[in-house]
């Protein structure tokens, strides 16, 4: 930033000119040292308010006895944990949630590359194939939910009446305990499976022609060129996208809500996750706010773990596979001299 | 390397023999394939893709024409609409679900959170790309590391500082958190220190401009395809929500995907009357898409490249 102390000094009107110059040339300095600061503090604040303070306060909340209605009811140290810990329904909920995430993230992972392979051809008319595939991300997921809920009826549901004029036996979609996880897997890939499809497909035309080129000019075949350079060449956007819908996942909340009018994820709480068992506990029955926070910060833990443990897990399987050729090394390079 | 593709088939032919120039030529032909245009098996394959996206809409909008008899005894519904649409509409609108109210608090809650988030972001984004001040490299690491934080977990703590505040059932409840956002910040951050050249804003300075006019009159105007991308992300993703309007507004102040869920808990006999509801929610935003929807493939694209 050039100091502006000379430049800023307006050409002096009459009275007191080098007083006056003096007090704009500071004003103009402290305006250039504190308006960066000034600019960012709405996020910090914001972050502060909303994000930190509420995480740490929920580490609060959760060690007390703590009522919706009632507030603080005092100290209770790790009662709630040792309550939330041994609740059968708690490890079915958290057994339903990583369910429902594998069912959701693994196929939701495939789909979308072979979908942005696909988009990634010298297509005609490529805006309105990107845009057909991203509409189902402007539907609310509680709308998706409605929708799937009735799709996926076990009576007079249309999901049903075609397995049953294929001449297959009709599933109990919300009856049965993993079929009713495959359901709502099934909303979740149907609301992100074009979104991912499209950061892939951006990352696939970001990698050089030649070096795809190349391969095909030693003789790889096309499915070679693809598993063996542009696989590994996507494993920055992979891992964003891993990480992203492992936080986004492991809190799934509003699509299991819609599964049925009632909200509790079912009878046997067959399709009940994490948030749905946190908001029954904060606000359902119990009112218990403690429980609920144990259980909050729990599920903190664990999708900070998950997603430290995907992270480290897809750095090396995306990397055993090209060590030695030269894309990783070129990959390397271009990464590095993007910044 | 390069040299290799400039070789011809002939040239081969003559270095290496027959055989070599076939297996070249047959490169080659792979090679041209994946230049070239692609063939019918490409569209058929992205027109299904595509025709699942669309199906769960349109199954929507094709109950939401019918009543409860029909779907009782139609799981698969004629793809042709069936004529109560209106009617159905009509009684969502009547019912005693406050729909319109909810149609005003996500149309005012989108609004505001998109204008706020844009223009909070961009000073932020203006300055973590223009400015130079100590700390700047790690207060930016600091924000993009916010993104992984799942805030939804910190709901219990809200709702006891909202209730304090008077605000459960308030619309400020769901906008005060949402004024500004880590992914927009870094967004703008990206977009500006491509976009602004470093000598506009010194122009800008010397000419005696302060900080908040070279933000106003520079940055603000550079940054204006990105900021209209974020707002365009910021009103879905408002409009989508439902966790935490859900826990703070309750029935009494609906938005509409709160409503859509109250209209589920009352009438859940009535599949045709929901899915009007479900039709009156999600259209207005497909027809914000149908506008402006390349911004938002190009707004992802970007966004992947550079993040």
């Amino acid at each position: 930033m050039s100091a502006p102390s000379a430049v800023t000094a307006p050409p002096s009107p009459p009275p007191q000119p080098a007083q006056r110059a003096a007090w704009r040339s500071s004003l103009s300095q402290l305006d250039v040292r504190t308006a960066p600061y000034v600019y960012i503090a709405p996020f910090f604040l914001l972050f502060a308010l909303v994000g930190l303070f509420p995480l740490v306060y929920t580490a609060y909340v959760s060690v007390h006895e703590w009522g919706l209605i009632t507030g603080d009811q005092g100290f209770a140290g790790l009662a709630n944990y040792a309550y939330v810990l041994n609740q059968p329904r708690f490890w079915q909920a958290m057994g339903n949630t990583f369910s429902i995430f594998l069912l959701s993230s693994v196929p939701q992972l495939i789909l979308a590359i072979f979908i942005a392979a696909v988009l990634d051809a010298n297509l005609r008319a490529k805006t309105f194939w990107r845009m057909g595939v991203l509409v189902p991300y402007v539907v609310a997921p509680v709308a998706v939910g409605l929708i799937f809920n009735q799709m996926f009826a076990d009576q007079s549901g249309f999901v049903n009446a075609v397995l049953t004029s294929l001449g297959l036996p009709p599933v109990g979609w919300h009856a049965e305990s993993f079929a009713s996880h495959v359901a709502i897997a099934t909303m979740v890939n149907f609301r992100w499976t074009g979104y991912n499809a499209l950061i892939l497909l951006a990352a696939m035309q970001a990698i050089p022609r030649d070096v795809i080129e190349a391969a095909v000019v030693d003789g790889a075949s096309r499915l070679r060129t693809f598993f063996s350079i542009t696989i590994p060449m996507l494993r920055p956007t992979l891992i964003f996208v891993i990480i992203t819908s492992t936080i986004g996942g492991l809190q799934i909340f509003d699509e299991p809500r819609m599964f049925d009018q009632i909200g509790l994820g079912g009878n046997d709480r067959q399709w009940m996750t994490i948030t749905m068992y946190m908001y029954e506990l904060g606000w359902g029955s119990q009112r218990d706010f403690g429980r609920a926070s144990a259980v909050a910060w729990i599920l903190f833990l664990v999708i900070i773990t998950f997603a430290l443990l995907n992270f480290w897990l897809t750095s090396r399987i995306a990397s055993s596979g090209s060590a030695t050729t030269g894309a990783s090394r070129l990959m390397r390079k271009t990464k590095g001299g993007k910044r | 390397m390069t040299a290799a593709p400039e070789m011809s088939v002939g040239m081969i032919e003559q270095v290496a023999g027959k055989g070599a120039a076939r297996a070249a030529a047959r490169r080659r032909r792979r090679l041209d394939q994946g230049i070239r245009k692609p063939g019918v098996g490409t569209y058929v394959m992205l027109g299904i893709v595509l025709a699942i996206s669309a199906f769960p809409l349109y199954y929507a909008f094709l109950l939401a024409s019918t009543n409860a008899a029909y779907i009782a005894q139609n799981p698969m519904p004629s793809l042709i609409p069936q004529g109560e649409l209106f009617d159905n509409i009509a009684r969502v609108l009547g019912s005693d679900i406050k729909f319109w109210q909810a149609v005003l608090n996500s149309v005012l809650i989108a609004v505001i959170t998109s204008v706020s988030v844009v223009l909070f972001s961009t000073l932020a984004g203006f300055a973590f790309s223009k400015l130079r001040f100590r700390g700047r490299t790690a207060l930016l690491a600091f924000v993009i590391a916010t993104m992984a934080v799942p805030t939804q977990l910190g709901v219990i703590p809200m709702f006891i500082v909202m209730s304090k505040l008077g605000l459960v059932g308030n619309i400020l409840a769901v906008i005060l958190p949402s004024l500004v956002t880590a992914f927009g910040v870094f967004w703008m951050t990206q977009y500006l220190s491509e976009a602004l050249p470093y000598e506009l804003v010194e122009a800008a300075r010397v000419d005696g401009c302060s900080m908040i006019r070279t933000f106003w009159h520079v940055a603000l105007p550079a940054a204006r395809p990105a900021a209209a991308m974020l707002a365009l992300f910021t009103f879905v993703a408002s409009w989508t929500n439902f966790f935490w309007p859900f826990i703070v507004l309750g029935s009494t102040n609906p938005t509409l995907p709160v409503a859509l869920k109250l209209l589920q808990a009352s009438y859940f006999k009535d599949m045709a009357l929901i899915m009007a509801g479900v039709v009156l929610a999600t259209v207005p935003l497909l027809i914000l898409f149908a506008v402006a929807g390349r911004h938002l493939v190009s707004g992802i694209m970007q966004g992947a490249v550079k993040g």
